[in-house]
């Protein structure tokens, strides 16, 4: 590049156009660095604040035994912790092999016919599809039939997230897969399940790992979902059946209320959400890294 | 011996190799049909509403539980007008990080930044709106917004976009936290396809002598355009139909305001608002029908946006 601008100021330098177009060159380096400087400026801003009002809150040990408590009380988020974790834990559970069936055949099988190609393209439309008309879906077709909310319909709707991410990892990370390898599997007289499941599903197992590292990540702050499945439940519940306590809600209507002691609550879970999916987030990057 | 063993492990061979293929392309067909479910869940949850208003629904802007006469004009306008702020701002922030990040940082600083910039779309979106609800909000409402309403309010025909007291919260709230959570998003579409530009190209460019202003507005911007607005499509589909973040600032108002700092209200933040409030059938399926006109908005947005990015695509491996 620097030879280029060396070559290009052997025109005359005092060049009225030669110099405008510099000065115009200079202006647009400055403003895209401020556009950087501008996103990265949020992105310290909005952690810098998690960690300074949620900091104090998450040192305190009775935030991880204690219930959420009636406003003005002392308390913890026990029950929403572990409410969020057993729907997050059944999403996934839900959700994993669904999505990696169907991306599978969409990498292996969907070389030819209609149902590959356009499945990938409903699956990337699902996947930008606003979470909280997956809530309302779970909430017509479970919900009202079964008319209570509960926190299996809470997990329903967090795998029906996990499906799309997952597909679309599975589906990319096995057509990285060289054909190659397929090839040799065959030769050796391996039927082709044999060959999907212990030589590609083995060859791309970290990338297929990171997708479901990136939709845990994903659905573990997903909150609109949740609101007309899950619900929420003051108290410790360990039934799925019932209406269940969890982060995200508590969140939302710790940080709603007018009460201090619930919107130090709620700091404090946003502080140990955002902390939990960001660390789920790079473990993801350095896992794919390694084997890039 | 040997032989008959190979002869029967060749019969078992066929059936497992259907049986597996069979599986996962019931999986994928339950993949594919899950978007058509989700209409005609949606469809048969509003059936109420939508026989009772019919396309009046559209553009009516009453909202009264009270006398059950309900219509959408109110949420569609506030989701459209915060969606479009946050384009204005969020589209120009994305390309100029885009630039920066393939044409000018050095080697070494990408990927660093890449994902820094990418983690803002790991935030969940309750974080945003809980921090723009404590944090922005006083601090806009005290600093900016009576500047932005001194200096804009007056000017002809536009003043009233921006007239009316600080409070805060408000559409143009809403807008402005949306568009930093679709700037990951554009950015990763636009730096993306930038990438794709085949080197000979730019470098023939800067061998003329162009600037890097130049090789980016004359040989990489018309090279990926289809690309480009592609991504600008995925932001749009992310901001129309997100949540809590605008739910946290728009003020939930039921009300038709020309000023952008006044409180309104978004498809999605009415249904987050009074979905499991509401009382009677008809509410419930006026609250469903916006709930689908929110899911084929998306749907058309997200659509298109994928359709360009395949056609970039396609015309990609045309060149190969």
């Amino acid at each position: 590049m620097s030879s280029a601008v060396s070559g290009a100021s052997a025109v005359n330098p005092g060049n009225s156009l030669y110099r405008s177009r510099k000065r115009f060159n200079a202006i647009v380096v400055v403003v895209s660095s401020a556009a950087l400087a501008f996103g990265l400026f949020w992105l310290v801003w909005i952690l810098g604040t998690l960690l300074y009002e949620g900091g104090t809150a998450l040192a305190r040990a009775a935030l991880y035994y204690q219930m959420t408590p009636p406003p003005g009380a002392d308390g913890g988020l026990a029950n929403a912790l572990a409410g969020s974790l057993a729907m997050v834990a059944a999403g996934t559970i839900f959700g994993t092999p669904i999505g990696i069936l169907a991306g599978t055949y969409l990498a292996e099988y969907g070389r030819r016919g209609w149902l590959a190609g356009a499945t990938r393209f409903l699956n990337d439309v699902l996947l930008s599809a606003p979470s909280i008309v997956i809530g309302l879906f779970v909430y017509s077709v479970y919900v009202a039939q079964v008319k209570h909310f509960s926190g299996w319909a809470g997990a329903m709707a967090l795998g029906l997230i996990v499906v799309p991410v997952v597909v679309r990892t599975t589906d990319d990370m096995l057509k990285l897969v060289p054909n190659t390898l397929r090839e040799a599997a065959m030769a050796l007289g391996c039927p082709s399940w044999k060959m999907v499941v212990f030589v590609t599903y083995r060859a791309a197992r970290t990338g297929i790992l990171t997708g479901i590292l990136l939709a845990i990540a994903r659905v573990s702050g997903e909150t609109a979902p949740l609101l007309f499945t899950a619900l929420n439940n003051q108290f410790w519940s360990s039934d799925m059946n019932a209406p269940m306590s969890n982060l995200p809600v508590v969140i939302f209507q710790f940080a709603m209320s007018p009460y201090e002691n619930w919107h130090r609550l709620a700091w404090g879970g946003a502080a140990l959400i955002t902390l939990a999916v960001l660390v789920l987030n790079i473990l993801a990057r350095a896992l794919f890294r390694r084997t890039d | 011996m040997s032989d008959t063993q190979g002869s029967r492990r060749l019969r078992s061979a066929p059936w497992a190799d259907k049986a597996f293929e069979w599986l996962t392309r019931i999986f994928a067909f339950v993949v594919f049909s899950l978007l058509l479910a989700i209409l005609v869940s949606l469809v048969i949850g509003s059936q109420l509403t939508l026989e009772k208003y019919g396309f009046s629904f559209i553009w009516s802007a009453d909202w009264d539980p009270v006398r059950e006469k309900f219509g959408a004009l109110v949420p569609i306008y506030g989701t459209v007008v915060t969606s479009l702020i946050a384009m204005l701002i969020g589209v120009p922030v994305s390309f100029g990080i885009a630039i920066f990040l393939t044409e000018l940082s050095p080697s070494w600083l990408k990927r660093p930044l890449g994902t820094a910039i990418e983690l803002l779309a790991a935030i969940p979106s309750i974080i945003y709106g809980m921090w723009g609800l404590f944090v922005f909000v006083p601090l806009f409402q005290a600093h900016l917004q009576p500047a932005i309403i001194d200096s804009l309010g007056n000017v002809p025909f536009f003043g009233a976009l921006f007239a009316g007291p600080p409070i805060g919260i408000g559409m143009l709230t809403a807008g402005l936290i949306l568009s930093i959570m679709v700037i990951p998003f554009i950015t990763a579409v636009m730096r993306d396809v930038f990438e794709i530009v085949p080197p000979m190209l730019k470098e023939s460019a800067y061998g003329l002598g162009a600037t890097t202003w130049e090789v980016v507005w004359r040989v990489v911007l018309p090279y990926t355009k289809v690309g480009v607005i592609g991504g600008i499509m995925l932001g749009l589909g992310r901001a129309l139909g997100e949540t809590m973040a605008v739910t946290f600032v728009i003020g939930n108002a039921h009300r038709l305001a020309v000023s952008l700092n006044a409180p309104g209200n978004s498809i999605a933040s009415a249904l987050a608002n009074e979905f499991t409030e509401a009382v009677g059938d008809v509410y419930y399926s006026a609250l469903i029908e916006l709930g689908l006109i929110l899911f084929l908005i998306t749907t058309v947005v997200l659509g298109l946006s994928k359709l360009l990015l395949l056609r970039l695509a396609r015309h990609e491996g045309a060149q190969a």
